[in-house]
C-alpha cells in the first residue's frame, strides 16, 4: 500500500478520464467560451455525470443555483454510499483531515479499485490512486477544450466508450465468479434498460436519480437474498475472505 | 454565454454539492459495520452503480446503436477473457472505430 502502487493502479484509471474529459472539454469549451472556465470545472468537480449536467444546467438560459444544486445531489449522491461503504475499508491512519483532504477522489472507478485490494487501504496509496486520474481528467477538459473540434466526432465517440469499457472490465470478473453479484448486476440492468425506455419513468426520474434508484434496489434485494456471513469462504467479488 | 460572475456562483454550487455529499458521510461513518446485511448491500453497490451507468448508456455513447452494442459485446468478451481496464477499453474503442468506419 505504498504511494507508487497507487500511481500505477490509477494509470488506467487516468487515460479512460482523459478520454472522457476530453470530450467534455469539447463540450464546455464551446458552452463557455473559454477553456479555462472548462478546465476549472473538473478540476472542482471530478465527476463526469455530474459534470455533463451541470454544464447543460449552466449554459442554459433558465439554468437556477437550485435546480444545479438538487441536480448535482441527486446525480452524485451514489458518492454518499461509496463512501460510507469506502470508510469501512481504510485504515485508522485515514484521520478526519486525510479524509477531508482526499474526500474529492471519491470517484465510481478510484472507489472500485479500492475496493478491489486485499488489504485496508492507506491515506498515501489512496494519494497515489487519485493522482493520475485527477490530471487525467483536468488535463485532458484541458487538452478538448483547447483542441475544439479539430478531432472528427467519430473518434472523439470511439475515445467515449473507454469508460464503458473500464467499467465492464471491473463489473465483469466478479459475476463469472460470484453469482450472487451476477443475479446484483442483472436486477440492476433490468431497471436501468426501465428507466431508458418505459416513457414514465424516462420523463419523470433524471439519470442520476435512475442511476441510484437501480443500485439501491438490486443491491436491497441481493443483500436480502445472499447475504454475505462472516465466515463466508467468498465474497461478492468472488476473492477469498481473510 | 454567461458571464464570470454567474459562473462562480455556478460553479461553487456543483462543487460545494459534489464535495460534500462525499466528504461528509466520509468523515462520520468511521465505525465498522458489523450488521451482515449493510455489509452485504455495501459490497453489491459498486457493481451495480457501474452496471447500470453503463447499461443502456453504452448504446447511445457512440454515432450508431449498433457500435454501442457491439462494443459492449466486445469488451464482456475480453473480460471474459481476464483482460485487465485498460486492455477491455481498448477493445471497446477499436470496436466503434471500426464498426462506425465501415457502416
Amino acid at each position: 500500500m505504498t504511494f507508487s502502487k497507487g500511481v500505477k493502479d490509477g494509470l488506467p484509471i487516468g487515460i479512460g478520464y482523459f478520454a472522457v474529459s476530453f470530450a467534455f472539454g469539447i463540450k464546455a469549451g464551446a458552452a463557455l467560451n473559454s477553456w479555462l472556465l472548462a478546465t476549472f470545472i473538473s478540476m472542482t468537480n471530478l465527476t463526469s455525470a455530474g459534470q455533463f449536467a451541470g454544464l447543460q444546467i449552466m449554459s442554459s438560459a433558465t439554468g437556477t443555483l437550485i435546480e444545479l444544486a438538487i441536480a448535482s445531489f441527486f446525480i452524485n449522491l451514489r458518492y454518499s454510499l461509496m463512501a460510507i461503504s469506502l470508510s469501512q475499508k481504510v485504515s485508522p491512519s485515514f484521520t478526519t483531515s486525510r479524509r477531508l483532504l482526499l474526500a474529492t477522489g471519491i470517484t465510481d472507478e478510484i472507489y472500485a479499485v479500492s475496493m478491489a485490494q486485499k488489504e485496508k487501504v492507506n491515506p498515501i496509496y489512496f494519494l497515489g490512486l487519485m493522482t493520475l486520474p485527477y490530471i487525467g481528467w483536468s488535463g485532458g477538459t484541458l487538452t478538448g477544450a483547447v483542441c475544439g473540434q479539430i478531432l472528427p466526432t467519430m473518434v472523439v465517440n470511439a475515445l467515449g466508450v473507454a469508460l464503458y469499457g473500464m467499467f465492464i472490465a471491473i463489473v465483469v470478473p466478479p459475476m463469472k465468479s460470484s453469482r450472487p453479484t451476477l443475479i446484483a448486476v442483472f436486477i440492476a440492468v433490468a431497471l436501468s434498460f426501465a428507466f431508458f425506455y418505459v416513457p414514465f419513468l424516462k420523463e419523470n426520474v433524471s439519470t442520476g436519480f435512475a442511476i441510484i434508484i437501480c443500485a439501491v434496489v438490486a443491491s436491497l434485494v441481493c443483500a436480502k437474498l445472499f447475504p454475505l456471513s462472516s465466515n463466508a469462504t467468498e465474497s461478492v467479488d468472488g476473492k477469498e475472505v481473510k | 454565454m454567461i458571464d464570470f460572475k454567474t459562473y462562480i456562483q455556478f460553479l461553487a454550487v456543483m462543487a460545494g454539492v459534489t464535495y460534500l455529499l462525499r466528504a461528509v458521510p466520509f468523515i462520520l461513518l468511521k465505525k465498522e459495520l458489523t450488521n451482515p446485511f449493510w455489509k452485504s448491500f455495501l459490497a453489491y453497490i459498486p457493481y451495480t452503480v457501474l452496471a447500470a451507468m453503463t447499461v443502456p448508456a453504452i448504446f447511445y455513447a457512440t454515432e450508431s446503436r449498433l457500435s454501442g452494442i457491439c462494443a459492449l459485446v466486445t469488451a464482456v468478451i475480453a473480460s471474459l477473457l481476464g483482460r485487465g481496464l485498460v486492455v477491455v477499453a481498448t477493445v471497446a474503442c477499436i470496436t466503434v472505430l471500426v464498426v462506425d468506419g465501415f457502416l
